[in-house]
């Protein structure tokens, strides 16, 4: 993984100077609310309902063992002793005192590690395949250029005060695990047909209260040139982006307003000005970045089949058939440690876990450790024949859930529990589904499933993706929720059509298991939920839903 | 009948407040002084905006509460849910307790 270089080291030491400074004028009066706000958003520090939260970011979700443990050490010394990873592969702490603020972010650039540009109308942190870098169906890593994007993005003078956030997703896998088509911008990995390496760049993709599915404007860019044409489309956006309504300032309503043609027309212009003006890197500055994500020194192992692995356990057998996935290099594997257990909130991991979890980081998977959008985290390359080792130590903690990719693997925002800008509770929405469908033989028998919830129209849990979608809303001071089907942020991605009328919040969870049983009545051998969605139609998970009124 | 009271957050935590009677900030609802006249509400909020020059509260605002024989309820679900903290059961009753205001 990337280290920081000695600019790095300087520029993150400087920046918690001044924020101490800045904590102290505001706790003395020099500086007002409206002063101080600004400058904490940029240190992705929030005011939420019951304190304040701070964002920290993990660049891309690639983690060290190192890092997580300063985690855990922060969850306990600043907050309540867990923290809760996001769908940006970032992590939150929800009880951070401000006064702790310049200590914390201290402690956190010991391990080369910030809140920088997790808040504002900047770049935000750019996300990738969790997989990145050990997935089977890898055509290249991504991270080198997310590691690239990160480094110019970061405190970019020009891109500062973007008329609103800005969030790029990157992937070089054949499968979309990225959600790259509801991102500003969406970077694909692929070859052209002379067999060369490039992105194809979409924009104009996300969710919030007017969400669309990202355009294509380039199907191949070279990717030595990737900063020059990102900086030309950035300036555009810059430029020709509303700052009138905020409702109306992400890059998609550009796209939309102008048409995807236009913006492509607009954005090439720009870069044929920009593109020699050396803002790519040299390819030499490149190749040193690259070493960075050079893959760890793999051992050639002899049990190459998973099913070696196996070892007549029936839960763990379901853990593997579930939580591991195929990796490029022969005899390893990829584990996905779902922080999706019955009962409890998606996402949040208690500082024992963290610990343990590095632990496991540190002895089998080479120090690397990534966090999913998913809000899950991910062991990338541990050897087969330690799997059953590294299963029996997530158990013993409660980390070895079988779930990944099913109901239960629910994706939630902090909702009103915690959210200022919430309209209603996500999290025990998604605790009771969780208990609901907490027999594992029923998630698997229901089989791939992705549910998402959203505490407001602001989506930031997802919901318009979701192939099932929970969007929490006020209905005259009563929480209430409304249901879409057919979302998915895959290759095919689509927007869930709304389905009826909300739902009050003691009738959300047997809506959502009438929505299974109709699925499990009317599916055909095989077919997924997503697939016979598709087949079917809204018309008969609506009838059986709204029977009764 | 009006019946309102103010909350804001503590600056130096972030933590949920409210205006008490004796012009001081506490954690618990049952100290907070409540104003029944549209006059009492904006003298509580001009006393919270001081708190506010002072460094000691940010965004005070009024909130709508229910006199349900004695114990107070927020009537705006947020507010009870800034009452309660997080991890408030769905079925949780919104009725505070007089004597601990929880």
């Amino acid at each position: 993984m990337y280290r920081y270089d000695e600019f790095d080291h300087a520029f993150v030491r400087q920046r918690v100077a001044q924020f101490r400074d800045q904590v102290a004028r505001r706790m003395s009066g020099e500086l007002s609310e409206d002063e101080f706000k600004p400058l904490r958003l940029m240190n992705g520090l929030y005011l939420q309902l019951h304190a304040y939260m701070l964002r920290v970011a993990i660049p891309y979700g690639v983690l060290s063992a190192r890092q997580l443990r300063c985690l855990a050490d922060i969850s306990r010394r600043y907050d309540k002793g867990y923290g809760h990873i996001t769908t940006r592969q970032n992590i939150q702490f929800n009880w951070i005192k401000l006064s702790d603020m310049a200590d914390l972010l201290e402690i956190l650039a010991d391990v080369e590690m910030h809140a920088i540009q997790t808040s504002g109308n900047c770049i935000r942190n750019t996300t990738a395949d969790h997989f990145a870098g050990a997935a089977a169906d890898e055509i290249e890593d991504p991270r080198v250029w997310c590691e690239i994007i990160r480094q110019w993005s970061t405190l970019h003078p020009e891109f500062s005060f973007l008329p609103r956030k800005f969030k790029i997703a990157v992937s070089g896998a054949t499968e979309d695990r990225a959600a790259l088509r509801v991102h500003d911008i969406g970077l694909q990995l692929r070859h052209n047909e002379a067999g060369e390496t490039g992105f194809e760049v979409m924009v104009g993709g996300g969710q919030g209260r007017t969400p669309m599915i990202a355009k294509t404007i380039r199907e191949f860019l070279p990717k030595a040139e990737l900063l020059s044409y990102l900086e030309s489309i950035l300036r555009i956006y810059n430029q020709q982006g509303r700052r009138d309504n905020m409702y109306k300032a992400r890059i998609k309503i550009l796209v939309h307003e102008l048409g995807a043609e236009n913006l492509a027309e607009l954005v090439e212009a720009e870069w044929q000005q920009v593109r020699e003006s050396a803002i790519d890197l040299p390819e030499a500055e490149v190749a040193r970045i690259e070493r960075y994500f050079a893959p760890p020194p793999f051992e050639v192992s002899a049990d190459a089949d998973l099913d070696a692995a196996r070892c007549g356990d029936s839960e763990f057998d379901m853990w593997l058939e579930r939580n591991v996935n195929a990796h490029k290099q022969l005899g390893y594997a990829i584990a996905t440690i779902s922080l999706k257990p019955a009962g409890k909130p998606p996402g949040d991991i208690t500082a024992e876990q963290m610990e343990v979890v590095a632990d496991l980081a540190e002895r089998f998977s080479y120090d690397e450790l990534r966090a999913t959008h998913q809000q899950n985290l991910v062991l990338p390359h541990v050897r087969k024949s330690d799997l059953f080792e590294v299963w029996q130590t997530l158990k013993a903690h409660g980390l070895a859930s079988a779930n990944r990719g099913l109901i239960n693997d629910i994706i939630a925002c902090p909702g009103m529990d915690f959210c200022s800008l919430a309209t209603a509770r996500s999290l025990p929405v998604a605790k009771e589904i969780s208990t609901r469908f907490a027999d594992i033989a029923y998630q698997q028998d229901i089989g791939d499933l992705r549910l998402n919830i959203s505490g407001c129209i602001n989506a930031c849990g997802h919901h318009h993706v979701g192939h099932i979608g929970i969007l929490g809303l006020d209905k005259r001071g009563e929480e209430s929720y409304q249901i879409t089907l057919g979302g998915r942020s895959d290759k095919n991605a689509a927007i869930g059509e709304i389905v009826g009328p909300a739902f009050s919040a003691d009738k959300i969870v047997d809506a959502v298991e009438t929505v299974m049983l109709t699925y499990l009545d009317q599916r055909q051998s095989g077919e997924a939920f997503i697939d016979a969605y598709a087949r079917m139609g809204r018309e008969p998970f609506k009838e059986r839903l709204y029977a009764n009124n | 009948m009006k019946l309102e009271i103010i909350s804001a957050n503590r600056l130096s935590d972030g933590r949920v407040v409210y205006l008490t009677r004796d012009g001081d900030w506490s954690e618990s609802i049952i100290d907070a002084r409540s104003a029944r006249s549209t006059e009492e509400s904006a003298a509580l909020l001009a006393e919270a905006e001081r708190a506010v020059d002072d460094g000691i509260v940010v965004s005070p605002y009024l909130v709508s509460m229910a006199d349900d024989g004695g114990a107070f309820t927020p009537l705006r679900f947020r507010e009870r849910i800034r009452l309660f903290g997080p991890g408030t059961h769905r079925s949780a009753t919104s009725k505070l307790s007089p004597q601990t205001g929880r």
